[in-house]
């Protein structure tokens, strides 16, 4: 097969050419090097991650973004009233219903990089995560949102 | 009009990164355990790799995005490599 | 930088120099956490204000920058951005389970004690918790 890995291939080469600026002898040497890595990254054999309804990414991007922001604004507040012992911070134990691995990567990525939640470790036996929340106000909120804000999502895009 | 403001803002952000990076080599320094040491070094070098990317705002050379750019990659598997030695005693198995 | 940052409309010096201060400021705040939140599991929270809108702020600032005083689109700070993005949560997970796994060791502070069904199939191949 030519190629192994289409996105991972048009990424490659998007890179290059931010890397080197736009010429045409780039973009020709950009794909030379991108087909040759995906080549390599096939004979690695990784675990092809199945998109299923891909369109709704845009809407999880947007999700994360906008919580970002929020929790950038609420631990910057805790953190410049601390001392005062404002928060209560503590470990919370959540069960996942995704198997996915690719859709579990992103679930950890979305919420080790909002501040205010920080993921510790997956259990794959009980499939359990382990999460350190630093403002704990009210565990079921914590729950609901991780299950039904970003869990449901990501169970719809990587089907 | 333009020049002024650009040129307080680049040096304020200047100061304020490098405030950042006395502060993580502080809690570096301190300690108390291991893993405190490593994610001062993580956050030091994130800072680090932000004021060079404020030096090329300055002097409007793109020079310093490629060694800011470069600075993350080596940070990031910097740490990596310490926090798996501490979890295992060792790097590569 | 004085004759690119001469010819540039204000709005867009306006708009660099706010992005580049909000950065800026969330990475010293992040710092300022780091050094005075009392537990380890809290610290590993302040430096990702830095390494999501910190980043994010100071790359937008450049964009914005290179892109009005050169007349071209200039975006190729993004991938700082996406690479610091995607890395972060790998080293702060990795450092994570390592406290755990050598808090648990050690048995100090109250780190709630899960894994036992692991912890008991790995057995004790660690030797590496004894030292500080």
């Amino acid at each position: 097969m030519m190629l192994p890995y289409p996105l991972l291939t048009l990424s490659l080469v998007l890179m290059w050419l931010l890397l080197n600026g736009f010429t045409p002898g780039h973009l020709v040497l950009g794909i030379l090097v991108a087909v040759f890595a995906s080549w390599a990254m096939a004979s690695l054999r990784p675990d092809k991650p199945r998109l299923g309804k891909w369109y709704l990414l845009p809407k999880l991007f947007r999700i994360v973004l906008y919580d970002i922001v929020k929790s950038n604004i609420a631990v910057a507040l805790i953190i410049l009233k601390a001392g005062r012992r404002s928060h209560n911070p503590g470990f919370l134990t959540v069960e996942l219903d995704i198997e996915n691995h690719t859709a579990i990567a992103v679930l950890a990525v979305v919420l080790t990089s909002t501040p205010g939640s920080a993921w510790l470790e997956y259990d794959s036996n009980d499939k359990t995560v382990l999460l350190h929340i630093l403002d704990l106000g009210n565990e079921a909120e914590w729950h609901d949102t991780i299950k039904n804000r970003y869990e449901k999502l990501l169970m719809e895009i990587f089907a | 009009m333009s020049a002024i403001i650009l040129f307080s803002a680049v040096s304020l952000a200047q100061l304020m990164l490098a405030a950042a990076m006395a502060i993580a080599s502080v809690r570096m320094f301190r300690g108390p355990r291991a893993q405190d040491r490593i994610i001062g070094l993580d956050t030091l070098y994130i800072n680090a790799m932000l004021l060079l990317v404020t030096f090329g705002i300055g002097t409007g050379r793109v020079i310093y995005f490629e060694a800011a750019l470069v600075m993350g990659m080596l940070g990031f598997v910097a740490t990596v490599a310490l926090a798996k030695f501490l979890m295992r005693g060792e790097v590569i198995e | 930088m004085m004759q690119a940052a001469a010819d540039m409309p204000v709005w867009a010096a306006i708009a660099v120099a706010f992005f580049l201060l909000v950065g800026s400021g969330l990475a010293l705040i992040g710092a300022i956490g780091f050094l005075r939140l009392p537990t380890f599991y809290e610290r590993i929270h302040a430096p990702t204000l830095g390494t999501s809108w910190g980043i994010g702020g100071v790359m937008l600032a450049s964009m914005i920058f290179f892109t009005v005083s050169s007349g071209r689109l200039v975006f190729h700070e993004i991938l700082i951005g996406i690479f610091v993005t995607v890395t972060t949560p790998i080293t702060f997970m990795l450092l994570a389970r390592a406290a755990l796994h050598r808090d648990r060791a050690e048995g100090n502070g109250n780190v709630p004690d899960k894994q036992n069904k692991s912890q008991i199939a790995k057995g004790v191949s660690d030797e590496s918790e004894s030292w500080n």
